[in-house]
């Protein structure tokens, strides 16, 4: 009888055995607030936990409804209305109405946040107002009209006002269960998640999904082959190749990504750098001479295996409407470039390059360490310019490290880093290219725009935000691109290919070239 | 265990040739080994690249000859900064006794159970970042040799403690022998063997300590070759018939089986 029963059991099981994605971080997440979220870490745990009020389609491009059932944009694009589900219930039962919209706005607002989103969701120096009607329905209002508005929602989680856990507790379609610092992350199913699929089947179908930290890549990749992982996004081009030997049905090209590799001076005033090297990293010269100098083909053929393209700017020709075309590519010109520094008053004494004053150019550039595409681009940027009789040394940094030293205290020359651009609308840079922006890599939160030409890429940014017409917005984004082009604070280098490996055991997933490549549609996904 | 003669000799002149190949890089490198051929990346070994080239297009065996020289060159640096300090710490303690022996052997403990890898984590953060290649690994040399004096130290005070009981020793002391005459005269030579034996085996583990470093990032900045940075292509688990990628690893280990074969025999303090 007994062992009747438990061959029932044993047979059971297959049916019963819990669904479980496992993929892994490369870092810890910085936060587990989603409202303060800007590494890569904490974005991927926000997007699979939180709920937002539209939700971009990574396939289409298209704004589809999130928590908000549906939205009306006001006819000046000033303000836009949601009217919100009925019933929504956060992870912990606690009900989500239209007073936690403006509780999350009133959150964003806290300078002591820092959020990142608050840059993007800033109108004319504002954020929008809020009103509430009723319990479903919330307008929010802008102080000049914004063109593409209801894009802006797709990152912006809702938080909960009332729940003792509070940002912790989930809209999307997984909570946070257990967070092993270092370890993993364990999320389970969401069951008061709103979503049901088209045969009215509760969403999310995976039970939970298990996050490793795990930064190395290396390890990562034997895990993935052992089936100790389901995913790996943003593959290095290495990987790629070598599990496309012998998993070919399981790796995915996604071609050009919107994400973009670049260069940076350190631009801060109040950056401990000497004064020499601040005026020659001021020196649009400078910074030109640098560019051509960098081979970025052989970046693209040496580094990225061919997986990958010179860039031109902050979108990539994937971004196939707001790319400008006209922008004038790359040349590879070392000769050129020490033309432009004698021009500039540079000079060659034997194998050195030196300043008026005779100072050796030398620099270090810091990157982040472990990630072997930057390291290897590093050491190629690093004999380039070693042609002009410039020294660069390459510095890797763990995250924190890195962060540290961008954020605070500017303790770096240059940096090499990339941008995932998540939406193709130029909106979403405004944290980046503003020049009051948090994440305005060469010189961050500016009160003032410290150069006429960041001040006029502030005001076009502005300008094409409130601007209805798409066309008139096209032109003038594309001159912010142009202004980017001809001053080079950011050196764009390459736009890598996106770049994923799924199981076969994953059902549903359909990898897109935009973040999060592999699980955007995460409650479709399922384990065979 | 001892080692047949005639294998030590063989060891040892194996050794002697791979520190002459290694001094002599310079001579017998086919390339600079920073010099990148962007045109063949990742290429198996031909006549123009004895063993290949790695992921940046450069000579596998010119950045290997290179990197041997780095290697072989600062690991005995690094040991006798290591022996100087154990021998100061060591044979002062015991010369010296009370207070000051036992703030050593404190001491000495408090460094063989410092977390070293931290310690270097912390030392690097602090170094300026236009810290060149060669100074940050002499600064890593530098860093082994001072912080690994404890067990030299230990070896060192039982090693005088026992010289100072000797009939001889007595003998000098009674007849007035000063010190300073002791320590050199008649201490110092009864402990080169011991002294020989310590340094013998810690070339080997500053050898290995590089590498541990070199594979954490934490060692040679780029583009100076260490075999620290070369065994780091094998956390890319490369394929076994991909064998060339492997030379680094196969070499390290050939020259920790000769230095073992090749160390001194240990020979006792005082004789019989």
């Amino acid at each position: 009888m007994i062992r009747l029963l438990l061959t029932l059991l044993f047979a059971a099981m297959p049916a019963m055995a819990a669904q479980e994605l496992r993929f892994a971080l490369h870092h810890e997440p910085k936060t587990l607030n989603p409202l303060a979220a800007a590494d890569d870490a904490s974005e991927t745990l926000s997007y699979l936990t939180s709920g937002v009020l539209i939700r971009v389609n990574r396939l289409t491009q298209e704004p589809e409804p999130g928590i908000a059932q549906s939205w009306k944009i006001s006819p000046d694009n000033r303000s836009i209305t949601f009217q919100i589900r009925e019933g929504l219930l956060f992870s912990d039962g606690t009900p989500c109405t239209s007073a936690d919209i403006s509780a999350t706005l009133a959150q964003l607002a806290n300078p002591a946040l820092h959020s990142p989103l608050a840059d993007s969701l800033t109108v004319a120096g504002a954020l929008p107002t809020v009103t509430v009607e009723g319990s479903r329905l919330v307008t929010l209002a802008f102080a000049a009209p914004v063109f593409g508005i209801e894009r802006l929602f797709d990152s912006l989680p809702i938080v909960s006002s009332k729940s003792p856990l509070k940002e912790r507790a989930a809209l999307g379609p997984f909570f946070l269960d257990t967070y092993k610092p270092g370890v993993e992350l364990l999320l389970k199913r969401n069951v008061h998640y709103w979503k049901k699929d088209a045969s009215g089947k509760q969403l999310p179908y995976l039970d939970t999904i298990r996050i490793a930290i795990q930064s190395n890549p290396e390890i990562e990749m034997n895990r993935f082959r052992a089936g100790e992982f389901e995913m790996m996004n943003s593959l290095n081009a290495e990987t790629y190749d070598r599990l496309a030997k012998d998993m070919q049905n399981a790796v995915h090209d996604n071609g050009p990504s919107t994400n973009v590799e670049f260069l940076w001076f350190n631009l801060a005033p109040q950056s401990p750098v000497p004064q020499y090297k601040k005026d020659w990293f001021q020196s649009v010269v400078f910074r030109h001479a640098v560019s051509s100098a960098i081979n970025r083909e052989d970046i693209s053929r040496v580094v990225y295996r061919g997986y990958a393209r010179p860039a031109l700017g902050p979108f990539s020709p994937a971004n196939q409407f707001w790319f400008d075309a006209k922008l004038a590519p790359s040349r590879f010109d070392p000769a050129g470039s020490l033309k432009l520094l004698l021009s500039a008053g540079f000079q060659k004494q034997g194998e050195v390059l030196v300043d008026r004053a005779g100072h050796p150019v030398e620099f270090s550039v810091i990157t982040r360490a472990g990630n072997k595409s930057r390291e290897r681009m590093a050491v190629l940027i690093q004999q380039d310019l070693q042609q002009l009789g410039i020294k660069l040394n390459i510095v890797t940094l763990d995250f924190q490290s890195l962060a540290e030293r961008l954020t605070k205290n500017f303790q770096y020359e240059a940096c090499l880093y990339g941008l995932t651009n998540v939406d193709p609308d130029p909106n979403q840079l405004m944290n980046v290219l503003l020049s009051s922006g948090r994440q305005h890599g060469w010189n961050p939160s500016q009160k003032t725009p410290a150069t006429p030409w960041e001040a006029e890429i502030d005001t076009l940014l502005r300008a094409q935000a409130t601007e209805p017409i798409r066309a008139k917005r096209k032109q003038l984004f594309d001159k912010v691109q142009q202004i980017m082009r001809r001053e080079e604070p950011y050196i764009f280098l390459v736009n890598p290919n996106a770049l994923s490996a799924i199981s076969l055991k994953v059902k549903g997933a359909r990898p897109a070239a935009f973040y999060p490549e592999t699980f955007w549609n995460i409650e479709h996904l399922s384990i065979q | 265990m001892s080692v047949p003669p005639v294998l030590q000799t063989c060891a040892r002149v194996l050794l002697a040739l791979l520190f002459l190949a290694a001094l002599s890089a310079n001579v017998l490198a086919p390339a600079p080994y920073a010099r990148q051929f962007r045109e063949a990346p990742n290429s198996p070994p031909t006549a123009k690249f004895l063993l290949g080239t790695d992921g940046l297009g450069r000579d596998r065996f010119s950045r290997l000859l290179y990197g041997s020289r780095v290697s072989l060159l600062l690991a005995p640096a690094a040991a006798v900064l290591s022996l100087a300090v154990s021998l100061l710490a060591g044979g002062s303690a015991a010369l010296a006794g009370g207070w000051w022996d036992r703030a050593v052997t404190v001491a000495s403990n408090l460094f063989l159970s410092l977390p070293w890898l931290f310690l270097f984590l912390t030392v690097r953060s602090l170094l300026a970042l236009n810290s060149s290649p060669s100074t940050s690994i002499l600064i890593t040399f530098a860093l082994l040799g001072l912080l690994s004096w404890g067990v030299g130290a230990r070896i060192i005070r039982a090693a005088v403690l026992q010289l100072r009981q000797a009939p001889f020793t007595l003998y000098a002391q009674a007849c007035g022998c000063s010190p300073v005459r002791l320590w050199f005269r008649h201490l110092l030579p009864h402990l080169r063997a011991v002294l020989l034996a310590q340094f013998w085996v810690s070339i080997p583990a500053f050898i290995l300590g590089e590498a541990s470093l070199g594979l954490l990032g934490l060692g040679v900045a780029e583009p100076l070759p260490s075999w620290g940075n070369l065994l780091k292509e094998l956390q890319t688990a490369p394929p076994w018939h991909e064998y060339w990628i492997f030379v680094p690893a196969a070499l390290l280990c050939l020259i920790m089986i000769l230095f073992q074969l090749s160390r001194p025999v240990k020979k006792e303090i005082l004789p019989a």
